[in-house]
């Protein structure tokens, strides 16, 4: 009874304040979670719902006609994600850089310029870029021909070979703002003094950026691969715009986000099956989850925080 | 003789009109949107002039949204008397729920041939459950104006066929042919069904699949692949990312000369073209074969089995059995066809065109429709992936129709011996 005394002073308010968050998130993403992969454990046989265990999946990874897509979303989608990695964060972060330096001039310009695409539609994005690649009626075609290179020009987006790296450069260029405003504010967020303390010591100009900013800034960067990693993994909306549900053509655009699109809505005279559907829904989770496990657990730990 | 008939068929219908009807109200479920007006000026005026005391409403739903809004009706029991029906399986799959009416007793079903019923009647045959509305037929459009200017006859057999694309690549003042592959659909449904009836013989193939005694490794239906893999070379450049509405402004702008078509694309092409258009069947492979159209059941209409007044909608009905309906409708909506036996003449001169073929040739349906593409993978999404493939070469005809072969085996037991 003493101790409980003693403990009288509860920090309700914490909790009181918590609530309303969590009775939200609860709802609109907890619980579905948990549905989905519930639905994952059932079969509609005879329009009745039946127990089936972990049937859904085995035939998910081991049934060829299955299995087959899977793995090739799976593969579609990681190419996709290295695309992010290798050529949208690191000309975020030049950008960054670039728009982080004090003599350049029309900053704020070229911030709202480069930030725009990410906040269009991507049923924009993924038209316009249909009709710019258009070798009928685009304007690269043209614009290549103009200069004598149209040899140089193919149907981009109906060739096997390129459609998925080129749509993946589209996304690119749609979300090339989000690395590049992160990276510029923790840019912004470096002490002068660290960076004149550099220059007493003789480090300026590349130097001062491969040497200086680059570790401070790395937990951002961190950061940004771990949501791009989230954000590629999900990714569906580009891909169903500029393709149609069936991701094209023969299959070398689809991800696991138009496969599960098509297997749970159906597709032409394909009727939709909610159970598989659920099931591929529920093997992205876990690939996800494994994915930021990995990065909290793996690499997070590593990174040094530097307190000014 | 056909005269006859139809005088005593209508006036059977308004004899029973006068008689039986109290004042009642039946509502029609859609998804055709956009026939809004041809309904409400033209095709319940003139049921409602011969039917005194029944009151139609055309009340549709948006394409997209028809099936989930259906069936929620449905089994909120707030749906409409009369409900369109799309063909095969989804129709079905309602029926077998017991929302459809079985129609099978119906005295206009004997006005429809059993290939248009087949759409809408249980495997076995056995129960009929929408009256057919109209199918969609393919074969080519071409440019009258294009054809002229080359010296081109339309062709008939293959041979012609592939000849006239020549001479149409050599001139190279139009693209041969306005079709591309991205959306992989219009490779199987203009592509592959379009000229494959011919090779397949129609209903005899398609039944023999079904029937498990062919498989779509023989010769006619490898055949028919290897036909369409020549396309290839006719289409524009850039094929390879042209999309479906792409290939209807190629043709409809008049820089390509043949468009493989259906004929849901006459009236949108009659008010957009400033040239003269013709059509003509698939070409026969060999002179003096006999010709095969894909003449394809779309869309019919049921009994929802709660009806208030089941009376009433089935005297709709069997008004849609007669050759008023028939002509009115094909008249309204030119490219969709009647499906009943009733003779219809068209004002449209490429739907009449069209609809002239089904007395030179035999009709028959998708192949892949019925029954077909029930399981994984779905033999319709696989022959547009297939025929894409074999158009742009990546696959030769011989791999495709063994892949489509082996994955109709996968799970469809007539074809596993």
């Amino acid at each position: 009874m003493k101790t409980g005394d003693n403990k009288t002073h509860r920090r309700w308010h914490i909790a009181v304040f918590m609530v309303p968050a969590l009775l939200v998130y609860t709802a609109i993403m907890i619980l579905p979670i948990f549905a989905t992969m519930q639905m994952s454990l059932f079969t509609d046989i005879e329009q009745t719902q039946v127990y089936v265990g972990l049937k859904n999946f085995r035939t998910l990874f081991l049934d060829e006609h299955w299995s087959d897509h899977f793995w090739n979303a799976l593969g579609n989608n990681t190419w996709f994600f290295i695309i992010h990695m290798a050529v949208q964060n690191p000309i975020g972060i030049l950008l960054a850089a670039i728009l982080s330096s004090p003599r350049l001039r029309f900053a704020a310009f070229y911030r709202t310029v480069f930030i725009i695409p990410a906040i269009l539609s991507f049923v924009i994005v993924g038209f316009a870029w249909k009709l710019i690649l258009s070798p009928l009626w685009g304007i690269a075609p043209w614009m290549l021909d103009s200069v004598g290179l149209k040899s140089l020009f193919a149907p981009w987006l109906g060739k096997e070979e390129y459609a998925l790296t080129t749509l993946a450069l589209v996304s690119v260029w749609q979300f090339i703002g989000i690395p590049m405003l992160l990276i510029y504010a923790a840019l912004l967020s470096i002490p002068e003094e660290v960076l004149e303390a550099g220059e007493c010591d003789g480090i300026t100009g590349a130097s001062a950026f491969w040497k200086i900013k680059l570790p401070l800034i790395l937990p951002s960067i961190g950061i940004i691969s771990i949501l791009t990693f989230v954000g590629n993994f999900n990714a569906f909306d580009l891909i169903y715009a500029a393709q149609g549900a069936l991701a094209g053509p023969n299959y070398s655009t689809d991800i696991l986000g138009t496969f599960m699109y098509r297997t749970f809505f159906g597709n032409q005279l394909q009727l939709g099956d909610a159970n598989m559907g659920a099931t591929i829904a529920s093997a992205m989770f876990v690939i996800i989850l494994i994915g930021v496990c990995f990065y909290l657990f793996a690499i997070q730990r590593r990174l040094r925080r530097y307190e000014f | 003789m056909n005269k006859m008939k139809l005088v005593s068929a209508l006036l059977a219908t308004t004899v029973l009109a006068g008689t039986a009807y109290a004042d009642a109200t039946i509502t029609i479920e859609s998804w055709r949107s956009e026939d809004l007006t041809i309904w409400q000026d033209k095709i319940i005026p003139a049921f409602e002039a011969s039917h005194p005391g029944i009151t139609v409403k055309f009340t549709p739903t948006a394409p997209g949204e028809y099936n989930a809004a259906l069936n929620s009706k449905l089994d909120g029991g707030v749906a409409g008397d009369l409900i369109t029906c799309r063909p095969f399986d989804q129709s079905l799959a309602v029926y077998e729920k017991g929302q459809l009416a079985n129609l099978s007793d119906l005295e206009a079903m004997a006005n429809f041939p059993s290939v248009a019923k087949s759409a809408w009647s249980t495997d076995d045959g056995s129960a009929t459950f929408c009256v057919p509305m109209a199918s969609v037929i393919h074969g080519f459009i071409y440019n009258k104006d294009a054809f002229k200017e080359l010296g081109i006859d339309v062709p008939k057999t293959e041979d012609e066929f592939f000849a006239a694309l020549d001479k149409i690549k050599a001139d190279g003042t139009y693209i041969p042919m306005a079709m591309g592959t991205h959306d992989e659909w219009e490779a199987n449904t203009m592509g592959y069904y379009n000229i494959g009836s011919n090779y397949w013989k129609g209903e005899e193939g398609r039944l023999a699949i079904i029937a498990g005694t062919q498989k779509l490794t023989d010769k006619p239906w490898v055949d028919a692949f290897r036909s369409l893999a020549k396309w290839g070379a006719y289409l524009g450049d850039g094929y390879e990312a042209q999309t479906y509405p792409d290939s209807q402004n190629l043709f409809t702008l008049g820089r390509a000369a043949i468009y493989p078509a259906g004929s849901w694309e006459i009236s949108g092409f009659n008010a957009q073209v400033d040239f003269e258009m013709g059509a003509f069947y698939p070409p026969v492979p060999n002179a003096g074969d006999d010709c095969y159209i894909s003449d394809h059941t779309d869309i019919g209409m049921g009994m929802n089995a709660a009806t208030k007044h089941p009376e009433e909608t089935k005297a709709f009905l069997n008004w849609m059995g007669t050759a008023e309906f028939a002509s009115l409708y094909a008249n309204a909506l030119p490219g969709f066809f009647s499906l009943s036996n009733a003779p219809v003449t068209l004002e449209d001169p490429l739907a009449q065109e069209f609809m002239d073929w089904r007395t030179t040739c035999h009709s028959t349906i998708r192949p892949t429709y019925q029954i077909l593409s029930r399981g994984t993978p779905n033999l319709e999404t696989e022959m547009g992936n297939a025929s894409a493939n074999v158009i742009k070469g990546t696959e030769t005809p011989e791999d495709a129709a063994a892949r489509m072969q082996k994955g109709l085996a996968s799970w469809y037991a007539p074809q596993q011996n």
